[in-house]
């Protein structure tokens, strides 16, 4: 049975040492797939203007198409030139929410994340996003420090 | 197209010449430009606010309420129905989790009610209590609960024949389901009532959606700071909204998207706390609001009195078939255009039903509004029209000073509140304008633009003068705007009624379901 691992992804040299991780635990195991996710961070609870609201469609086209050009394609292309099994996701959401529904959906074993360097008042009263994949996330986390 | 462009920008001329001249020079013109806008627009505007012969009921109210009435029955009661299913369609229940990252049901709404929560929550209430007594709640709680059907037909249907455009952007409103809705069943006379509701909606947004908010921010501000001229007050708002809508700042609009929602929640927390500390007079007022409703309890005009207060303040305040909330619904991102229906209709719900019923609570508690210790009527202003109060305040002031009894720094928050409220309906609404604009003279960049720049310069006319017929010329456009849109939706509500079968019998057949999650 093939081996899934998730590994989320964040466009900074954090997201690139969980890639790094990801791809040595892949090699070890053997018959595995990984699957490299980046998550726009977006809530359907934030105020918009009726104008942005009218453009929604079009930005989130953008955003996506952003996501997998600079982060995604690029991780995806080298792990397969080393000859990984790869699949590159982009979502929208909340950024622990996100990773873990996408771990149950794709039956991933085990999602990995780098230690961001998230600060601010906002990371203080919520947490960051690893953080809160650890407490929340129903399959084994690992980070990446 | 060209000349079109080239009209826009003859006119955006002569308004950029003329804005600082009348900015400075309103003081002076005021009486001029009062008689000769009023002679020219007076047939329109008694026209729209006529009363039945024999009584002071305008039948624009009449009009308004009967539409709801309609609407209610067809639908077989739908705001009570789906009350609750709208309620998770806010909550994201039936969101695809495939789709995150379009607008939600829930952005939709918060934008649509941006639109509508304002001064006739705060200012227009207590001008319906104070004229029309406790009793007015009532009447106004009735007509705010029917008004959600119209809110339910206008905004379905506004999603259902909105433009998509292949840049992924849309467009949509009255005037796309009037051409395309009545081209569907075959109908003459769409295009014609689009371009009518165009003209009618443009006036609207530079009038109450502009001019009358200006207006009223600035009286709030020289409320506070004492008397100054309103062509300063009119060019840093119109320096804010040109920083926002031409030259796409986000920060400011995403600050005021924040601090908006904030207001309005701060707004009915203190009303729940006044109401909390009172609670032993809640029975009592609750009381007064039932009685006055039926007697009047002495009331200028009496129990009719009380009733068309009510009616009326219900009607000015969501703007339930004035047709601007399909405009702002239109750009959900949905399969089923039904569902922003169910959304839109908790619309006057909320700014009806619960936050002007907030305000008429608070200034009946109060003691504001004075009664005779003997007989428990009120006792009214020597005039007759209004019932006295204990300062003599009316509109906002009377507001304020309800809620001063129980905070008395209350008055300076409700300042920055209403000045807020201003800014985010100016917002919303010249954005209702653009649409109409680029419904007339087409899309693209030039066209917007010249809208975009008359809408700030009348910001500035709208704080400097104190132009009353102008007021009641712009209130009468967007009340034209519902004559024309009502008028299309009577021939439309069928279109509704088979998305709404369809909706039902594949919400039943489980079909339609809640994403797991």
């Amino acid at each position: 049975m093939i081996t899934k691992l998730l590994v989320g992804l964040d466009g900074h040299s954090s997201g690139e040492r969980a890639l790094a991780h990801g791809q040595k635990l892949a090699n070890l195991i053997g018959d595995c797939e990984l699957i490299v996710a980046y998550v726009i961070e977006w809530s359907p609870f934030s105020f918009q203007t009726a104008e942005e609201n009218a453009q929604r469609h079009k930005r989130r086209e953008e955003e996506i198409a952003l996501a997998q050009t600079r982060v995604i394609d690029p991780a995806v292309a080298k792990l397969k030139a080393s000859g990984m099994k790869v699949k590159g996701v982009v979502r929208h959401g909340n950024v622990a929410d996100t990773l873990d529904a996408l771990a149950k959906s794709q039956g991933a074993e085990m999602i990995i994340v780098g230690r961001t360097a998230e600060s601010g008042i906002g990371a203080r009263i919520f947490g960051s996003s690893a953080s809160n994949l650890v407490m929340q996330a129903s399959v084994p986390v690992t980070v990446v420090n | 197209m060209q000349t079109a462009i080239k009209r826009t920008a003859a006119i955006l001329a002569a308004m950029a010449l003329a804005a600082p001249a009348m900015a400075q020079e309103a003081q002076s013109l005021d009486a001029k430009v009062n008689a000769a806008f009023a002679s020219a627009t007076g047939p329109f505007v008694n026209f729209i606010f006529a009363s039945f012969p024999g009584t002071n009921f305008p039948w624009i109210v009449m009009w308004l309420v009967i539409g709801a009435t309609i609407f209610t029955l067809y639908f077989g009661f739908v705001q009570f129905r789906f009350f609750g299913h709208a309620i998770s369609l806010v909550k994201g229940d039936y969101s695809d989790p495939n789709d995150a990252g379009e607008v939600s049901h829930f952005q939709a709404l918060a934008t649509a009610l941006s639109g509508t929560v304002g001064l006739g929550n705060i200012a227009g209430v207590a001008v319906a209590v104070g004229i029309g007594g406790p009793g007015a709640t009532f009447w106004m709680i009735l007509a705010g609960l029917m008004g959600m059907a119209s809110k339910f037909t206008e905004c379905t249907l506004g999603v259902k024949y909105r433009n998509e455009y292949p840049d992924g952007t849309v467009s949509g409103g009255p005037m796309y389901y009037m051409k395309k809705g009545f081209g569907e069943l075959g109908l003459p006379g769409g295009g014609a009532l689009a371009v009518l509701f165009s003209v009618f909606c443009i006036l609207g947004a530079l009038g109450g959606g502009n001019m009358f908010q200006a207006n009223q921010a600035h009286a709030q501000i020289a409320n506070i700071t004492g008397p100054f001229p309103g062509w300063i007050t009119g060019v840093v708002f119109a320096l804010i909204v040109f920083a926002v809508i031409v030259g796409g700042v986000k920060s400011i609009a995403r600050v005021t998207e924040k601090v908006v929602p904030f207001m309005g929640i701060l707004y009915v927390g203190a009303a729940l706390i006044v109401l909390i500390v009172e609670y032993d007079r809640i029975g009592w007022a609750f009381g007064q609001i039932f009685e006055g409703a039926f007697s009047g309890l002495g009331v200028a005009g009496g129990l009719v009195g009380a009733l068309i207060q009510g009616f009326k303040r219900a009607a000015f305040s969501n703007e339930a078939g004035v047709g601007s909330a399909a405009i702002a619904h239109s750009a959900v991102r949905t399969k089923e255009p039904i569902t922003e229906g169910f959304v839109s209709l908790l619309e006057p719900f909320i700014d009806t039903v619960v936050i002007c019923t907030m305000t008429a609570l608070v200034i009946t508690i109060s003691g504001q509004l004075i009664t005779d210790p003997e007989t428990g009527r009120f006792v009214l202003n020597e005039a007759g029209t209004a019932i006295s109060t204990i300062d003599g305040n009316t509109g906002v002031a009377l507001t304020s000073a309800a809620f001063a009894t129980a905070f008395s720094w209350f008055p300076y928050v409700l300042a920055i509140a209403v000045i807020l409220f201003a800014f985010s309906t100016m917002i919303s609404w010249s954005y209702y304008g653009l649409k109409a604009w680029t419904y007339l003279f087409g899309e693209g960049y030039a066209q917007e633009l010249s809208f975009k720049l008359i809408f700030c310069v009348f910001i500035v006319i709208g704080a400097a003068a104190n132009l009353g017929p102008v007021i009641d010329f712009s209130d009468a456009a967007i009340f034209a705007m519902a004559v024309v849109n009502i008028t299309a939706l009577y021939f439309l509500m069928k279109l509704v009624r088979i998305e709404m079968l369809s909706y039902t019998s594949r919400m039943r057949s489980g079909q339609i379901r809640k994403f797991a999650g």
